[in-house]
């Protein structure tokens, strides 16, 4: 397919490069339980990069999105497992909730990364006093779905690819979708066909919220227990990974697939800075030295498409 | 006339106090291209967005096949068949061009949309510009402007649900090259024939000429004219749009005290001008930069400026004008914060002396020069802006069109601070689209294309002499 393009090469190089690195060292890992035990946790962080692009697609930023999983896998862990409509219409609140930022942005035109970096303290303590101490409890249906082995390939990868493929069906086949695009490339022209910007921001955010859900439930399904920081860094992960995997900052220029596999990629940097038996104390550091260069590598290819 | 598809009966649309239409009456028959020419200001663009939706008017009637009020927003002009193709274009560029045309069509959804939109762009794109090399899965930013306004114009034409009616087209060929241009002229005359009226906006008068049926010049919110285009030729035109009344130059007190003054300026067409005449400035004149908006008057400024002995004033003060978190105090100040130093360190009671200077030179009304800055109108954050300027110990000011959107109080208070500060030696370049402006000058360059056409002396400033120039 023509569309899928060259901007789709540097997160797969990045990717394969790291998986073959990984394997060298560490060829146990070439295996189902390997490849499953290392992928497990790139689901969460792959379904809270889709919640950021949907962001990106209308040129904003979600800084609140590391303390909004946090709050739905307190939720998960607590309501959900134990009185699970109260749950359900907690999760749903979460969304709605999204939705209205979304409106306040766009009704008060106001910048994106301050709201959403105030509602992510919102979300935090509302997380804190829900589940002050960590702790809580998966629900069952929940361990046994994330924890389901798929005959001959893991379950994290088909995941991914499903997740990967039904956004981009989403996203970048349907008339809906071209909509939502078009409001990030040039909301005027948009506007001026006729539909409502005010709208499209909120479905993107509803939209942003409802993949925060999903990535909260990952993580709890697979964790078996919560933490109200236990994703305090998906925040600046998300944006690096969806920068890596072919979205801008700018221009509603968003590509699916990349994002999984970015999110997929930084997933894999920890493991293989594990295996290097770099000193734990080191490791934060090295991520983020991995992180400047494939992103200074994405900078610089950008500018040679733009040539 | 019978079978109208549009009317406008007096209609009026203000600004605050600027009004963009003054009582425009004008008809639109099916099947009938109407040209609309008018000098910048005319209110071209504002009867354009009235007929598109995006605005409503303030006083008057507007019909649109038959039905009154009907065009309340962008959807309901589409109902009704009408299609804009805007001049600055609206293409998504981060989309391919089959996306580009779902937009437009609310019908263009479910299954096959996309196949459907590229077979509809690709059959228009076909007809208007045959042999054109647009493929409909091309991202819009990776065609050249040609094509992106070749695309725009296709859309324009397509049908889905609703058959086009009234195609406005806001100076199409632009970015046309002359053989694409001219087969969006021969296409307009094949869709007249075919009964869709086409509304045709451009400062190119001999295009209206040859493919208008009939055409109206606006002037000052006004239709002064609309007869069949046989009836004229391109200086009638140019008459017409000066409003037909040939105002004589105002005379000039001051004139003659200048004519000893020393060059401050001097550009010649190697520095900055294209082949054309030269720029000549004396102390204490104010010049006027004449001719249609972007014409290379700004480009001409921002080449000519340098920050040792000029002040500039910005026509855009959104985006380069304002500090839109300080306070008028420190909007006016920072032009000239060195005059306010000591010791290394900002004395805030000397600014804060020069800052109640200027607002009672300029009459900036506000209750304290504290105030942020965007609690003030336009017009007076304008003033602020001037103040700026003048505040800095620049002997020559240069200034972008700053008074666009000014209400007439203000204009008069900053006119008399010119002539004041002019008096005083000061140097002013001032680009400016509006004619009253420029009879608040000595001389006037009029530019077109980025060169200088005309350059007119004290008494030759006529509304046509400048327009004649122009065109």
């Amino acid at each position: 397919m023509h569309r899928l393009d060259a901007r789709l090469l540097l997160p797969v190089a990045t990717f394969v490069i790291l998986l073959g690195a990984i394997f060298w060292l560490q060829p146990r890992t070439m295996s189902y339980f390997g490849l499953n035990l290392m992928l497990n946790l790139a689901v969460p962080l792959a379904l809270a990069t889709l919640a950021q692009m949907m962001f990106l697609t209308i040129n904003d930023l979600d800084l609140s999105i590391g303390s909004f999983v946090g709050l739905v896998a307190c939720i998960t862990a607590t309501w959900l497992h134990d009185r699970p409509w109260l749950g359900v219409l907690a999760l749903l609140g979460c969304i709605a909730s999204y939705a209205a930022v979304g409106a306040l942005v766009q009704w008060r035109q106001l910048p994106s990364i301050v709201v959403t970096l105030g509602m992510s303290f919102v979300w935090l303590g509302l997380a804190i006093l829900l589940l002050p101490s960590p702790g809580g409890n998966a629900p069952d249906w929940l361990a046994t779905f994330v924890g389901y082995h798929m005959p001959l390939v893991p379950l994290p990868i088909v995941a991914c690819v499903v997740i990967g493929l039904f956004t981009h069906a989403l996203m970048m086949r349907t008339s809906f979708g071209v909509v939502l695009r078009g409001m990030g490339g040039f909301a005027r022209a948009v506007e001026r066909a006729g539909w409502s910007a005010l709208r499209a921001r909120m479905t993107l955010y509803a939209l942003a919220g409802c993949f925060g859900v999903l990535s909260g439930l990952a993580l709890v399904g697979l964790t078996t227990s919560a933490d109200a920081n236990i994703a305090q860094r998906y925040t600046l992960l998300s944006v690096a990974a969806s920068i890596l995997g072919g979205c801008s900052f700018f221009g509603g220029r968003i590509a699916p697939i990349g994002t999984v596999i970015g999110a997929l990629t930084l997933a894999l940097a920890s493991s293989a800075l594990t295996f290097l038996h770099l000193g734990a104390d080191w490791q934060v550091g090295a991520q983020g030295a991995i992180l400047i260069a494939v992103l200074a590598l994405r900078a610089l290819t950008a500018r040679e498409r733009e040539a | 006339m019978p079978g109208e598809l549009v009317r406008f009966t007096e209609v009026t649309k203000s600004f605050g106090p600027v009004r963009a239409l003054d009582g425009v009456d004008l008809s639109i028959a099916p099947g009938e291209c109407l040209g609309l020419v008018g000098h910048n200001g005319a209110g071209k663009s504002t009867l354009i967005n009235l007929l598109t939706g995006a605005l409503t008017p303030t006083s008057g009637s507007m019909q649109v096949a038959g039905s009154p009020g009907s065009v309340h927003d962008p959807r309901a002009a589409r109902r009704l068949g009408i299609r804009c193709v805007f001049q600055e274009l609206s293409l998504c560029p981060n989309l391919t061009v089959a996306e580009n045309i779902r937009l437009v069509h609310p019908v263009l959804r479910g299954w096959n949309w996309s196949k459907r939109a590229a077979a509809l762009i690709r059959t228009s794109l076909d007809t208007v510009f045959p042999g054109h090399c647009i493929r409909a899965g091309a991202t819009v930013s990776s065609l050249s402007l040609t094509e992106r306004q070749m695309v725009e114009i296709a859309r324009a034409f397509t049908t889905t649900d609703v058959a086009p009616r009234l195609v406005i087209l806001d100076e199409p060929t632009s970015s046309l090259d002359a053989s694409t241009a001219s087969q969006l002229l021969a296409h307009i005359r094949r869709m007249t024939q075919q009964g869709c009226s086409v509304l045709l906006v451009t400062h190119m008068l001999h295009e209206v000429l040859e493919s208008a049926d009939r055409i109206a010049v606006m002037s000052d919110g006004r239709v002064v004219g609309c007869d069949p285009a046989d009836a004229h030729d391109r200086d009638s035109l140019v008459a017409l749009m000066s409003g037909g009344t040939h105002r004589a130059s105002v005379a000039r007190l001051a004139a003659d005290r200048r004519t000893g003054s020393s060059p401050v300026l001097e550009v010649r067409a190697q520095a900055g001008l294209k082949a054309g005449e030269s720029l000549v400035a004396n102390e204490g004149e104010v010049i006027g930069l004449g001719g249609l908006a972007g014409h290379g008057q700004t480009e001409f400024l921002v080449d000519l400026f340098s920050a040792r002995t000029m002040a500039i004033v910005a026509g855009d003060r959104k985006r380069d004008g304002v500090f839109p978190l300080w306070s008028i105090r420190e909007n006016i100040s920072v032009g000239a914060y060195r005059k306010h130093l000591r010791h290394g360190l900002l004395d805030l009671a000397s600014e804060q002396a020069s800052a109640e200077d200027w607002r009672g030179r300029m009459k900036i009304r506000a209750p304290d020069m504290d105030n942020p800055i965007l609690s003030l109108s336009g017009g007076n954050q304008q003033k602020a802006l001037f103040a700026r300027a003048l505040d800095s110990d620049a002997r020559i000011i240069l200034m972008d069109d700053p008074m666009r959107g000014v209400d007439v109080q203000t204009k008069q208070d900053v006119y008399a601070m010119i002539r004041a500060q002019a008096a005083a030696g000061r140097t002013f370049l001032w680009y400016t689209t509006e004619m009253d402006e420029l009879y608040e000058c000595d001389r006037v360059y009029v530019f077109r294309e980025g060169r200088i056409m005309a350059a007119l002396g004290p008494n030759e400033i006529t509304e046509e002499r400048v327009l004649q120039a122009s065109f």
